[in-house]
């Protein structure tokens, strides 16, 4: 059977068992990677794996369920595993599938699957990871050891169909290549890495340039020191202005709209960032990490303007956060291969502005420029910011010297509504923004 | 109970003589070790969100992973299909890492030593699930009932039995049976049009059922989310800068967790790019610190019968009166380092490759009164509740973010706080304890660690604790 014909299977077996509605997610992948250190091959991991997830409806009572094992057996286990779950869950008015009419698919090829990943060799993927890291170590002679090149590479197919006939499938492809340096000076020690991931080989940046950006990006940090607290305009590098797409996101994702646990619910049509921020989410951008031809409630991806010109157009919904809120689903749906759908985001992005970083920089007489961000001190209800930063201290327009061991803190609120943005956007990722300039923020340290 | 009465024996018809067959092949390249590991793991999760369940959901995953080790190379293959013919395959791609003759004997495996520090005699998914949904029930309802001003509450109640079973070529055969339970509940409270706060609180461990209507109930947890929740209502701005900081007992000990406990992993010191690499012997904390991993404690999250290699658990002495005393080994890194096993080779499951992790991590407790260690303070933060952590091994500098906080003046606590992250240098900040009290304390049950994309189950704690000197992450 093919694993469209499984899925079929286990849905008209629910629906046999008395399930008024059932819709079944097949996920199939092979994975590869390889980590050389030092020169030597340190790891190689080759497998192939398989999981399947149903969730079921009797009127408005839902139960879910997966299994690794897709034989007869292990199907029927698990339509028997969701069916026993529908008398544990509670009536919910929201809960059910999509209306037939919003199922499909986005047409054309959108450039998720390319064959050149499949055909590897694998002792080409050694040696991509073993150059990553030997361009890392020759850069310069204060990287003095290292944490290992890699390459990974991943081949997925994804099968989702319902009872109310949608049926669709796709295929993935993925490679990425990292480098990752350790410096010394003195008893000072750092590392930093750089990786770059693209659907298609061919697109793939070239390793030896990987490993030096991972050794540029450490040696950088060497030296560092920890600032008196003071506020000071910060600057948030690409790499790490991403991070910010992450609060955006939950901040306007449905569930916490409806559960009103954002600082954003129930500010649709409001100004909420600064002129120059436009917030979009689009998941059919050909090629891409964030694109796929639906979601995972089988309703076609889209273009979403969140936010424009800082006002705030739309959340991103899936079928039940819409109905919680009487707004339309955004083809937002997302889940693993079982559960409730929960949204997710496309390619969610921050369109470009006008300057360069370096004109951003050079605007700055005293301040932070942040490479690395760490901890999770970000409060999507409150809107408190605070978390732990190193990156390089800006003194009359230029990058003058390390930073690290220092906090930066602020409101989402506060942040969003005064940024500038630069016009440096480059998808990297299913998440995009250019470099970042935010006037004032609290920087915690000696 | 012995390997013919065990789960994978019965259940899936394996032999000692196959697993022997797996292992030779396995090193049929000419590796220098070799082990297999079958894990079956059954689920099951509740969730009520807005007085609804909404969502309940089980299901079953198993599969097996083959490594080779030939001097510091490790080959890894895995498989979600249990027969013969794929498990050799997996073992074929493993052992292809390796390069050479055959070098190792065949191994015959005997039996490890057995004992059970989880006597869990029903797991709580052997159950039906109406004692479970009860659970989950009664929390959702203490919680709304604890105030007002309280407007969603979601109520988690999540467990598993995981089924393990290593054979390596060394002749070592373990199995466990690891049972886990927990429960959350999370609140929301407002006062008027201001934001909303979170309160969050959980707990379990390798438990039966009856934890949960005996020592920790739903309404011990919803209070305390509950109660978290409301005292955020009041909370002023945290202040910016260096800081005097106690830390209350119990979860607060995720500091030690990504302080030093990171840091002290093999995998990092072997490879020299730990913040500790080399400073065994050295001061690394104040005199007043000694700081244990065990996993041997009985029914806590972090505890294991063995690890995922099939070492015996063990208590590991990790910092002693302020002294690096040793690091947690894996496999890999005591064969390569010869270091005696650890008992901490863990793995999220058969799809990853083991690596040196902590279980249950903790300060031992001090002489000082809390009540005394918080008089001594004249301006500072008292920290009763952490979100999570993150460190960077390499440059030593960690954090945490304080979920529930108070500012200490004049030697009483005074206002909460709002959250904030306070940041410290591993090797550096546990040197500036200058108060350790004597109420140890662990956690309630809920930490899950991130190590290199693996998730793993643990426990950490700590009595009250003076640190001179930290840098607190807020706008004040």
């Amino acid at each position: 059977m093919t694993l469209l014909e499984i899925a079929n299977d286990a849905i008209q077996q629910a629906l046999d068992a008395g399930a008024t509605d059932a819709e079944c997610t097949i996920a199939e992948g092979e994975e590869f990677s390889v980590q050389v250190r030092r020169g030597e091959v340190e790891t190689i991991k080759q497998a192939a794996s398989r999981g399947m997830g149903l969730r079921i409806l009797v009127g408005s009572y839902t139960g879910s369920s997966y299994t690794s094992d897709l034989s007869p057996e292990g199907v029927r286990h698990m339509v028997a595993q969701a069916m026993e779950l529908a008398a544990v869950t509670t009536e919910d008015p929201f809960a059910g599938l999509p209306e037939a009419s919003d199922f499909g698919a986005v047409a054309g090829d959108l450039g998720l699957y390319s064959s050149d990943v499949e055909g590897l060799d694998p002792a080409v993927k050694i040696e991509i990871a073993r150059c990553a890291e030997d361009a890392a170590l020759k850069f310069d002679a204060r990287i003095t050891n290292s944490d290992g090149g890699s390459f990974d590479s991943q081949l997925g197919r994804r099968v989702f169909a319902n009872s109310r006939g949608f049926a669709g499938e796709y295929r993935s492809s993925y490679c990425s290549v990292s480098a990752s340096a350790v410096a010394k000076l003195g008893d000072q020690m750092e590392r930093d890495y750089w990786y770059h991931s693209a659907r298609r080989f061919t697109d793939l940046e070239k390793p030896d340039y990987v490993g030096r950006r991972a050794a540029e990006r450490t040696l950088r940090r060497l030296g560092s020191v920890k600032m008196e607290t003071q506020r000071v305009p910060v600057i948030f590098e690409p790499r790490v202005a991403r991070s910010m797409m992450g609060h955006i996101f939950e901040a306007i994702e449905g569930r916490s709209v409806y559960r009103q646990s954002t600082f954003l619910a129930g500010k649709l049509g409001e100004t909420v960032a600064a002129r120059g921020v436009t917030v979009i989410d689009d998941g059919t951008i050909p090629g891409l990490f964030g694109t796929q031809p639906f979601d995972d409630e089988g309703i076609p991806t889209r273009r979403t303007p969140v936010i424009e010109k800082g006002v705030l157009k739309s959340y991103l919904l899936n079928t039940y956060s819409a109905r919680k809120l009487g707004l339309k689903s955004t083809g937002n749906a997302s889940r693993g291969i079982t559960g409730n759908a929960g949204v997710g985001h496309g390619n969610f992005y921050l369109e470009a502005g006008t300057r360069t970083p370096e004109e951003l920089i050079a605007s700055v007489p005293n301040g932070f420029y942040v490479t690395e961000l760490i901890g999770s001190g970000v409060n999507v209800s409150t809107g408190d910011y605070s978390r732990g930063a190193a990156g390089l201290w800006i003194r009359n327009g230029e990058l003058a010297f390390a930073v690290s061991e220092v906090t930066i803190a602020g409101t989402l609120q506060q942040m969003l509504m005064t940024m500038e943005v630069g016009n440096d956007l480059e998808f990297r990722g299913s998440v995009a923004a250019p470099t970042l300039y935010i006037p004032e923020m609290t920087v915690g340290g000696r | 109970m012995g390997f013919s009465d065990s789960f994978f024996a019965t259940k899936f018809g394996i032999r000692s003589q196959d697993l022997e067959a797996y292992l030779a092949e396995a090193l049929s390249q000419g590796g220098d070790y070799a082990d297999i590991y079958f894990e079956y793991l059954a689920t099951s999760t509740i969730s009520m969100d807005e007085s609804i369940v909404k969502s309940a959901t089980q299901g079953v995953s198993l599969g097996v992973g083959v490594r080779v080790i030939s001097r510091e190379r490790t080959g890894y293959a895995y498989s979600d299909d249990l027969s013969p013919e794929k498990i050799r395959h997996a073992a074929k791609v493993a052992a292809c890492i390796a390069n050479g003759p055959a070098k190792v004997d065949k191994s015959s495996l005997h039996e490890g030593a057995k004992r059970n520090l989880y006597p869990v005699l029903t797991a709580p998914n052997e159950l039906g699930f109406a004692e479970r949904l009860d659970l989950v029930k009664r929390a959702e309802k203490a919680a709304r009932a604890y105030d007002s001003r309280i407007f969603q509450v979601q109520a988690t109640y999540a467990d598993s039995l995981r089924h393990v079973m290593v054979a390596n070529s060394e002749g070592v055969l373990n199995f466990d049976r690891q049972p886990m339970a927990r429960l959350n509940v999370s609140a929301l409270a407002r006062e008027g049009n201001g934001h909303p706060q979170n309160g969050y609180a959980g707990g379990g461990g390798r438990v039966e059922l009856d934890f949960f209507l005996n020592e920790k109930t739903p309404e011990h947890f919803a209070r305390e989310a509950g109660r978290q929740a409301i005292v955020q209502l009041g909370a002023v701005e945290a202040p910016a800068g260096e800081s005097t900081v106690v830390l209350g007992p119990g979860w607060p000990g995720v500091l030690l967790h990504e302080a030093v406990g990171h840091g002290l992993e093999a995998d990092f010191n072997r490879k020299g790019t730990s913040a500790f690499s080399g400073r065994i012997g050295q001061q690394v904390a104040s005199p007043l610190c000694t700081v244990i991993d065990d996993g041997t404690i009985g029914g806590r999250r972090g505890s294991l019968n063995v690890d995922d290699e099939g070492n015996v658990s063990q208590r590991n002495v990790l910092i002693e009166n302020g002294i690096l005393r040793g690091y947690l080994q894996d496999q890999l890194s005591s064969r390569i380092t010869k270091a005696a096993p650890t008992g901490s080779g863990r793995r999220e499951s058969y799809e990853h490759i083991p690596m040196p992790r902590m279980t249950n991590t903790f300060m031992l407790a001090g002489e000082s009164d809390p009540e005394e260690i918080i008089r001594s303070v004249d301006k500072g933060l008292y920290c009763a509740n952490f979100g999570g952590g993150q460190v960077d091994i390499t440059s030593g500098n960690f954090v945490f973010s304080a979920s529930e906080s108070y500012l200490i003046e004049g030697g009483k606590l005074t206002r909460p706080v709002r959250n904030a992250t306070l940041i410290g240098n591993g090797p550096e900040a546990l040197k500036y304890v200058s108060m350790v009290g004597n109420d140890l304390k662990l956690d309630e049950g809920i930490g899950i660690c991130g190590k290199a994309g693996q998730s793993v189950p643990v426990g950490v704690g700590i009595p009250t604790v003076k640190i001179d000197r930290m840098t607190v992450g807020g706008t004040a």
